[in-house]
């Protein structure tokens, strides 16, 4: 009589990936296929967390049939599909898309895969030539956080994370069109008139460094941020009794960022603004 | 409740549910992260109710907001209860196999008219109709509450009311379905699995039960009393009587947090001895004998802490704490040398252990396996346990293995603060996004969203008492008076008005609440309140 | 538009009791979000531009955050969310009115009103793409704040002026003509309906409806199979296929005619809603009972305003007729369409766009697959189809697949309008059975202007061909042997006194500008693409540049998420091949 929904064991399908035949359960993406067969392929605005919006176009892979590349982040895989993850028309694609990424914004402060995937695929940021570059003034609005468009590579990470995937607050969205798009809020109001609740979501899911803690900010900026001297400490959140993990980066004991972990159940990496940002109690400001 | 005290269900349940309630609660700004679950449940097709006096930040999300009058909530609960027997939409299986005491319990609510439920909670009857009729025909519900039922004069009745729901629909111990109280602090429901209730043992054991106390003799060395002790509410009143003359208070700051603040402190100052272990110097730590440093817990030692989901999970020491403050744990073996007990000094890991053999439902849980898991829900009784992810599921094995779930039968009663010419207008009080208790922690950081110590009214009432945004008001109870910036609010409704507690510097809200208590809990009624508003003159 | 607000707790009225029960949340913002468009398109009408208190008015009716309404309304050109004057002239200088001097009237404009205003400025005028007036050879699109919207073809820098200045416009639209002789052709029979049902039915309107209706569904797809029609919006994807696909599925689905042409160089859909408007809703009636869809959207271009005043009128009325509603001629069947006004964006004829579009969100395109027919408009099966597309349903209905199988070749059935403009004598929307050369339609349109330079066939998203191609026949087939497109049946001839620098730069020009900036290619790299073609016409390094475009070609056509990216290089290209630039 004990009910319970116990969903079947999924299928298996079969998909080839560079040559050699990997088993994913069905719905895998061919992301998920590329990761079972051990294939290297990049990814910028996807993160596990939040849906997938192919806006990058840096996981592109070779799918034989398809007119052109698919993105492996969100396409489903299907029996029998035959993937090049890193043929020359892919490598050709990678490249040009993270050339005409780093010729338009500075990816100074990406995440290191991304530097990694860069250095990979030999990128030149000036072979485009010279043309439209972001220029925007840093967004200095309150002390818990900071926009910097000029990094921004409009992943839309921070806006999904603000809006459907987590948050539900909806107080950015992508505003414009094209290259002049850019994420806001309502008539570029400053966060503090906005819907803004600062749960700083949209900074955690930030690849670039647009979207950064306050207090990461100022330490950059007076050339005191030191990441090999901080070490991180696992633990829960003291606000509340919905058990979210916090994860305090600390440096020269004291508490410079919080993160949650992406792969925890609870929080899938996001907080509120008392997680995020409540600490200050235990370290008072120094003088 | 149904035995060990926890909430019934995991946060992925709410992601998969059909129908959710939730009570009480302004789950999006008290408890965001769960909030997060709940949408997801709500984007996958769930259908929300909100039951709230305020149409909150969380009630907008709901498909049907029932604002109820504040204290009203057990005569919804029979109202729903009474239309769900009438229309004859009972699981009647589940509760003839699992269940015990429904004809009486029907009796009692057959009173409880969709009409005279319009007439107590001020809700439609149309509405009631609907959240019964949704509630009972739901294949799977979760029903969510916090401190809106239980920070009531009678908050155990208000829960065992909402239990009765659920026996009646058979919305418990099936995955989706369950009953889910959100606690309000990262270790609350830790506290109870550890015992700090007057009359449990670590892992819900009673101190009544001499097989269980047994085990704790025998594994301490020291007889343990066998009688449950008081709870906070009793233990002021019997500091009131003068039978407790000496108190250590840990990491609590009463001064502050309860009802009737006055009273409190004229009662803490009339100990002979009174020792504060603190992470600050609060307001009750300035009344002490002796202060003693301590830790901050989250940050500054190792330990577990519980959450709301029954999930146990380490926390790790990130900082050294600043002076002399010690670990609580390193303060208490301290102490216990001093009094001649040679525990050494354990560690948190240790302490853990030694509980895990004494508690079965945390059998299974060694800090390798939590930290490996992140977390593991119990009961999980030995190492290859995977936790348990709802409670409750024994109701429906055949033959049932355990005495069937009783209902119970309960009377509705107003508030004990009656409203009247004098005293008009009804306040209640909640956290803000931003803010956390009373102000200690979360004033520590510069949220841009602060609003200070402001009352929210309803533009009617501010408009009939002639009071613009942000002008000051005298809030007065029948216990004191404070003075109060006021603030126009969407979301209250005429004669209701909101203050958030995490101020108690600028707008102490409590020199206004009364201690009326729920004997059962000890939560005091700090929801209800009677008060007078008036501009005051600059 | 929004109507009255339905309790305190959606911006209505509130009482001393307050209201105890609000009925709202997630499911109730999802099902009104598609209404966002057109409250935004309410506001532009009526007071000529999107107001930050407005904007929180509808996002508060909506329940919507506004920055999600402000997202929405920045995507569009028509959308102003900067206090814009009450006369606003969109002023088209697009490669086929640029072959006609449009330039001209660019200068003339910044001499008069000061230079062209940018997306959400003050400025009393802007430069338009292509405004689908393309036979008219010159042509501007007017917003009045409190009047409908004007379309003026051919239009003169005094008019814009006059215009602007005096702050009102009337139509001024030269009446639709044609240098054919249109009594045997089929879809251009009636060029002057208007939304005479009468005439409509006279000559055996609603008789492909009736046999829909008599013969089922099952035999009306298999009609439209047996025509071997292929869409008419420029991707030419079999229309059976489609239409089987959207009646296989259960549940509800949705119908879709795509009437949002901004293809450059193509007028023909606009050409068939104003003149003949129940040849399409007759077409996309067929389309609903067959498939088994109750609602269908008409999503029209926002810069067609006489098509809109004509569809309406004639929608109603069909209503009146009996043949929209509840009970389609007597059958028991429950079918009716609304028109859906876009409001300024290329990409919203890409048909997932389109469907964002409609839903309330950025017209931003969707990955494909799930393909529309599993999974479209609102998330159900929903079968798009072109105007011109669906303007020939009736006949295949009336006449049967079969018959419509003989017009035409034996891949490309049916007849084919051509838009033929730029240097020609003239300009016009032209019917022929597949199979005519591209050298036959110019000489439709009393053949070229001066010496031929060069075609452009397909629109911005098609290619140039030259002299030596013009006997191509402009069918399916040939034109993919060749690796050209036949797009949306646009022929523009350039002759030699055309700097093909400048129409080259402008395709490119109109792909950033109409990017909508989701993929990287596309919304770097279509820019990118134009500032090399720049580079080249400024005399920079030819080989170089010419690397650049190649390799920018290769990352549009191959990585970016819609046709338009992957087709924003191949007039570049096709013009680098044939050495126009």
């Amino acid at each position: 009589m004990i009910e319970q929904r116990i969903s079947p064991p999924k299928t298996r399908i079969d998909v080839t990936v560079d040559g050699s035949t990997v088993s994913v359960p069905e719905g895998s993406t061919l992301l998920d296929a590329c990761n079972a067969a051990g294939a290297d392929v990049p990814t910028l605005c996807y993160l596990e967390t939040l849906t997938p919006i192919n806006s990058c176009r840096a996981c592109v892979v070779e799918v034989e049939g398809s007119r052109t590349l698919v993105p492996a982040c969100s396409r489903v895989a299907e029996p029998g599909m035959d993937v090049q993850s890193d043929s020359d028309r892919v490598q050709r694609a990678r490249k040009s898309v993270y050339e005409l990424l780093a010729s338009a914004v500075d990816l100074s402060l990406a995440e290191p895969e991304t530097v990694r995937q860069m250095e990979r695929y030999d990128v030149d940021p000036e072979r485009f030539g010279e043309g439209w570059h972001r220029t925007d003034e840093v967004k200095i609005q309150d002390d818990l956080y900071i926009r910097d468009y000029d990094k921004c590579i409009m992943c839309f990470r921070c806006v999904a994370a603000c809006g459907p995937d987590a948050q539900n607050t909806f107080a950015i969205d992508t505003a414009g069109r094209g290259l002049n798009s850019t994420i806001a809020t309502e008539f570029d109001v400053s966060l503090p008139e906005s819907a803004c609740v600062y749960c700083g979501n949209c900074v955690a899911v930030c690849p670039t460094g647009a979207l950064m803690f306050k207090t990461e900010y100022d330490l950059r900026t007076s050339d005191d941020w030191r990441p090999d001297d901080q070490h991180v400490a696992t633990t829960v959140c003291s606000f509340c009794g919905v058990g979210c993990n916090l994860e305090l980066h600390v440096q020269d004991n004291r508490i410079v960022k919080v993160t949650s972990p992406m792969d925890h159940s609870v929080t899938e990496g996001h907080l509120c603004i008392k997680g995020r940002f409540g600490w200050g109690y235990v370290q008072p400001e120094p003088d | 409740m149904l035995g060990a005290g926890g909430g019934t269900s995991s946060y992925e349940e709410i992601e998969s549910t059909d129908l959710i309630v939730l009570w009480g609660s302004n789950a999006r700004n008290a408890h965001p992260i769960f909030f997060h679950h709940l949408m997801k449940g709500v984007r996958n097709g769930a259908k929300m109710f909100a039951v709230d006096p305020r149409r909150t930040e969380s009630a907008r999300w709901a498909d049907v907001w029932l604002g109820i009058d504040v204290g009203s909530d057990i005569a919804l609960a029979n109202t729903i209860a009474r239309e769900i027997i009438a229309a004859g939409l009972t699981n009647d299986e589940f509760i003839r196999h699992s269940t015990s005491g429904f004809d009486e319990f029907a009796a009692s609510v057959e009173e409880w008219t969709l009409e005279r439920g319009e007439e107590v909670t001020g809700v439609p009857a149309e509405a009631i109709r609907q959240l019964a009729h949704d509630y009972a025909t739901a294949e799977t519900a979760q029903l969510c509450w916090t401190l809106g039922i239980t920070e009531h004069h009678n908050a155990t009745d208000n829960v065992l009311s909402l239990i009765n729901l659920a026996l009646l629909t058979g919305h418990v111990g099936r995955y989706g379905s369950g009953l889910v109280p959100i606690r309000g602090q990262n270790n609350v429901q830790g506290g109870g699995d550890m015992g700090a209730l007057p009359n449990k043992l670590p892992g819900f054991q009673d101190v009544t039960n001499d097989e269980h106390r047994g085990k704790f003799e025998a594994q301490w060395g020291v007889d343990v009393p066998a009688e449950p002790g008081w709870h906070v509410t009793q233990m002021f009143d019997a500091m009131e009587r003068g039978d407790i003359r000496a108190m250590y208070i840990i990491g609590e700051n009463p001064a502050q947090s309860e009802a009737d603040s006055r009273r409190t402190i004229d009662l803490l100052e009339g100990l002979d001895f009174l020792v504060v272990q603190d992470i600050f110097l609060t307001k009750t730590a300035a009344l002490a004998d002796v202060v003693l440093p301590a830790a901050a817990g989250w940050a500054e030692s190792d330990g577990t802490a519980t959450s709301s989901e029954r999930r146990v999970q380490v926390m790790r020491k990130a900082l050294d704490p600043p002076g002399e403050a010690k670990d609580d744990l390193d303060i208490l073996s301290l102490l216990a040398a001093e009094m001649g007990h040679g525990w050494g000094m354990p560690t948190a890991e240790e302490v853990w252990d030694e509980l895990r053999s004494l508690s079965p439902m945390h059998g299974g849980m060694s800090y390798r396996r939590l930290e490996e898991l992140g977390g593991l829900q119990w009961p999980c009784p030995d190492e290859d346990h995977p936790g348990t992810l709802f409670l409750h599921g024994w109701l429906w094995e055949d033959p049932l293995p355990r005495e069937p779930a009783p209902f119970s039968s309960v009377e509705w009663a107003p508030p004990i603060d009656p409203l009247s010419d004098e005293y008009p207008m009804r306040l209640t009080t909640g956290r803000r996004l931003d803010g956390y208790n009373t102000g200690v922690q979360s004033g520590g950081y510069r949220s841009p969203i602060a609003t200070g110590g402001v009352i929210d009214l309803d533009p009617v009432d501010a408009a009939d008492l002639g009071v613009s945004d942000g002008d000051v008001v005298r809030v007065t109870s029948r216990r004191g008076h404070i003075d109060v910036v006021a603030r126009h609010r969407d979301g209250l409704r005429p004669g209701l008005a909101f203050m958030a507690i995490h101020w108690p510097d600028d707008a102490d809200v409590n020199t206004l609440t009364l201690d009326a208590w729920d004997p059962k809990s000890g939560t005091a009624e700090f929801k209800a309140t009677a008060v007078r508003i008036e501009p005051v003159q600059r | 538009m929004l109507g009255i607000p339905d309790s305190r707790w959606h911006g209505g009225e509130r009482t001393a009791g307050g209201d105890r029960v609000a009925y709202g949340g997630f499911h109730r913002a999802a099902a009104r979000r598609h209404l966002l468009l057109p409250a935004l398109h309410a506001l532009q009408d009526a007071i000529g531009w999107v107001s930050h208190g407005a904007l929180n008015y509808v996002s508060e009716r909506l329940d919507l955050g506004p920055a999600e309404a402000y997202g929405v309304a920045t995507f569009y050109d028509l959308i102003a969310t900067e206090h814009a004057p009450p006369v606003v002239a969109h002023v088209c200088d697009d490669i086929a009115c640029l072959a006609k001097g449009a330039s001209r009237i660019v200068d003339e404009l910044e001499a008069a009103l000061g230079p062209a205003g940018e997306h959400g400025d003050a400025a009393p005028w802007k430069r338009s793409p292509c405004l689908g007036q393309c036979e008219k050879g010159s042509a501007a699109f007017i917003q009045c704040a409190g009047a409908s919207a004007r379309s003026i073809a051919p239009v003169t820098a005094e008019q814009v002026i006059d215009i602007v200045t005096s702050g009102s416009a009337d139509d001024a639209v030269a009446p639709t003509t044609s240098a054919q002789d249109r009594s045997d052709l089929r879809l251009l029979a009636i060029l002057d309906d208007e939304g005479d049902m009468g005439l409509y039915r006279s000559k055996g309107g609603y008789e492909g409806l009736a046999r829909a209706l008599e013969i089922g569904p099952a035999a009306s797809v298999a009609e439209v199979e047996a025509s071997g029609i292929r869409g008419r919006g420029g991707a030419a994807f079999p229309a059976g296929i489609k239409w089987r696909a959207v009646t296989e599925h259960e549940g509800v689905k949705y119908v879709v005619c795509n009437a949002d042409e901004s293809e450059p160089g193509t007028f023909k859909d606009r050409v068939l809603l104003e003149g003949d408007p129940f040849a399409v809703i007759e077409g996309l009636t067929i389309a609903g009972v067959t498939t088994g869809a109750q609602q269908g959207y008409l999503y029209l271009r926002g810069e067609y305003p006489v098509a809109f005043r004509r569809l309406s009128e004639a929608l109603e009325s069909a209503r009146e007729a009996g043949l929209l509603g509840p009970d389609i001629a007597g059958s028991g069947r429950t079918f009716d369409i609304e028109i859906r006004r876009g409001a300024g964006a290329y990409i919203c004829g890409e048909e997932t766009a389109l469907f964002n579009s409609i839903e309330g969100f950025r017209g931003e395109p969707r990955q494909k697959p799930p393909f529309p027919t599993d999974a479209g408009l609102f998330g159900r099966p929903t079968l798009v189809n072109n105007v011109e597309t669906l303007a020939n349903i009736p006949a295949i209905l009336r006449d049967g697949g079969a018959a419509y199988a003989e017009i035409g070749t034996a891949q490309s059935t049916g007849p084919k309008l051509f838009c033929v403009s730029g240097n020609v004598a003239s300009p016009g929307v032209y019917e022929v059975e597949f199979g005519a050369t591209i050298r036959e339609l110019i000489e439709l349109a009393g053949g070229v202007d001066g010496a031929l330079r060069a075609v452009l066939i397909g629109g911005a998203a098609g290619s140039f061909v030259d002299a030596s191609q013009l006997d191509m026949p402009l069918t399916f087939e040939d034109t993919r042997a060749a690796q050209l497109g036949l797009g949306s049946g646009v022929i523009i001839a350039f002759n030699e006194s055309i700097d093909m620098h400048t129409i080259v730069a402008r395709i490119a020009d109109f792909f950033g500008e109409e990017s909508c900036g989701l993929c990287v290619p596309c919304r770097v790299g279509t820019v990118r693409q134009h500032e090399s073609l720049v580079r080249i016409s400024e005399g920079g390094d030819r080989a170089a540049e010419l690397e650049i475009l190649d390799e920018l070609d290769h990352v549009l056509r191959d990585a970016s998420v819609c046709g338009l990216g992957q087709a924003a290089s191949s007039a570049v290209q096709s013009a680098i091949r044939l050495g126009l630039i």
